[in-house]
């Protein structure tokens, strides 16, 4: 890294939580379509957009993620029902928490993009990373590296042993 | 359950103002349960803080770990070998915790992050009521199992008050008058002659804080020691 790369042009990096079901697949379907969309845009597959958790969005804009969206299915074409439904909820969550730290919600964003839909995934791609330029970089950029806070190990919890049972099932380990 | 609630960010902030080494103690237990203080809720919380510190420019280190309960001491034995590497520790137990905690470590400082609500049952996904006040004499045989004491507005133990309206209480007609619950509970269970029953006056002073309370068959292994 040199002094003067602040000259170069911002290239935002953009994280993609896509359903396996839908969004992932509108998006095999956009490169069979040979459509082309925003590089910048890193796919991240996930079963399902139920899986989605405030932790994960946040860990992508702790490490650097300029914008981050997750795409799951349209309302009522959950594989499993309800996932995308607590995606959106999630999502919406997740914006709060980021104002309340100050950086910018509307560098998250939930999408609905059916599997069918290859033209609507590069399009979102395109939308997302636009926004991420407008926003400009995300300053947690520059100290992703340091203090990345840890996980302490903890030894599993000691139970005493269950007592010998002559009848049924317990016996001790 | 425990049923609490994490305090707003800018307090936390405030707490832990001018520290640089947090560790951030969470409880695997009842704030687990109500999404406040468990593992996952510790990780957020110090993701959160760890962010909102670098943007306004701050350098400090949070760490995380969640034991499986706060309130037993075997629990807090994990944080041995870690507590001296910390300015201070930041608890997300329910009050409780957050004292054994402070006596545990009493050479460090420990703050809460949550505010402790009460103790209570899910109504459905993220949301709970209170549903007991702990007034150590229960009385849930004689009013169908549901509780006056912590229902009822005016903790009445022979109601309803002239008050009830329609099934709703006077003091805020959003809620539900515990009366009106205690009363068709009990005509449903073909009990409504336990109502006619007249309460005695609650005794207040068993409920003197703060409780504390031995188990009959601990008593004489404790007077032996
Ligand atoms: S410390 Fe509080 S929240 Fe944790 S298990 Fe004990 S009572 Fe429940
Ligand atoms: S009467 Fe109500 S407050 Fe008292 S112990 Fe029973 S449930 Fe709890």
């Amino acid at each position: 890294m040199t002094q003067n790369d602040t000259t170069e042009p911002f290239e935002p990096k953009v994280v993609a939580y896509c359903c396996t079901y839908c969004a992932y697949t509108a998006g095999d379907l956009a490169g069979s379509m040979r459509l082309e969309y925003a590089p910048n845009v890193r796919v991240v597959q996930i079963l399902c957009t139920g899986k989605i958790d405030a932790v994960l969005l946040l860990r992508a804009f702790e490490d650097g993620a300029d914008a981050v969206y997750v795409a799951g299915c349209a309302i009522g074409d959950c594989h499993f029902l309800e996932g995308n439904l607590r995606a959106i909820q999630t999502v919406a969550h997740t914006k709060k928490l980021l104002a309340e730290i100050g950086l910018e919600p509307q560098r998250l964003e939930f999408f609905q993009i059916p599997a069918s839909a290859g033209p609507l995934f590069a399009q979102r791609a395109n939308e997302m990373t636009e926004r991420a330029q407008k926003l400009g970089p995300n300053p947690l950029r520059k100290t992703m590296k340091q203090n990345a806070g840890r996980k302490l190990d903890k030894a599993p919890d000691q139970h005493p042993p269950l007592p010998q049972a002559k009848h049924g099932q317990l016996y001790c380990r | 359950m425990i049923v609490a609630e994490r305090k707003p960010i800018e307090q936390i902030e405030a707490m832990i103002e001018g520290f640089d080494r947090i560790l951030i103690v969470g409880c695997g237990t009842c704030v687990a349960v109500c999404m406040a203080g468990g593992e996952k809720e510790v990780e957020l919380l110090a993701a959160e803080l760890r962010m909102k510190g670098k943007l306004e420019g701050r350098n400090r280190t949070i760490d995380e770990i969640t034991v499986t309960r706060q309130c037993d001491k075997e629990y807090l034995d994990a944080l041995e070998k870690y507590a001296d590497d910390y300015d201070i520790i930041l608890s997300t137990a329910c009050g409780a915790g957050v004292q054994l905690l402070a006596e545990r470590y009493d050479e460090k400082i420990v703050l809460p992050a949550l505010n402790t609500l009460f103790s209570g049952v899910a109504e459905g996904a993220g949301q709970w009521t209170q549903r007991c006040m702990a007034c150590e004499d229960c009385i849930l045989d004689q009013t169908g199992g549901i509780c006056p004491m912590t229902i009822c507005a005016k903790n009445l133990l022979n109601g309803p008050c002239g008050g009830t309206d329609h099934g709703k209480c006077e003091v805020d007609g959003e809620k539900d008058c515990a009366w009106t619950l205690i009363y068709n509970r009990m005509k449903k269970l073909g009990r409504l002659d336990y109502l006619k029953k007249i309460q005695p006056p609650k005794d207040y002073s068993v409920m003197t804080k703060p409780g504390r309370y031995t188990h009959e068959a601990f008593k004489e292994a404790q007077q032996e020691e």
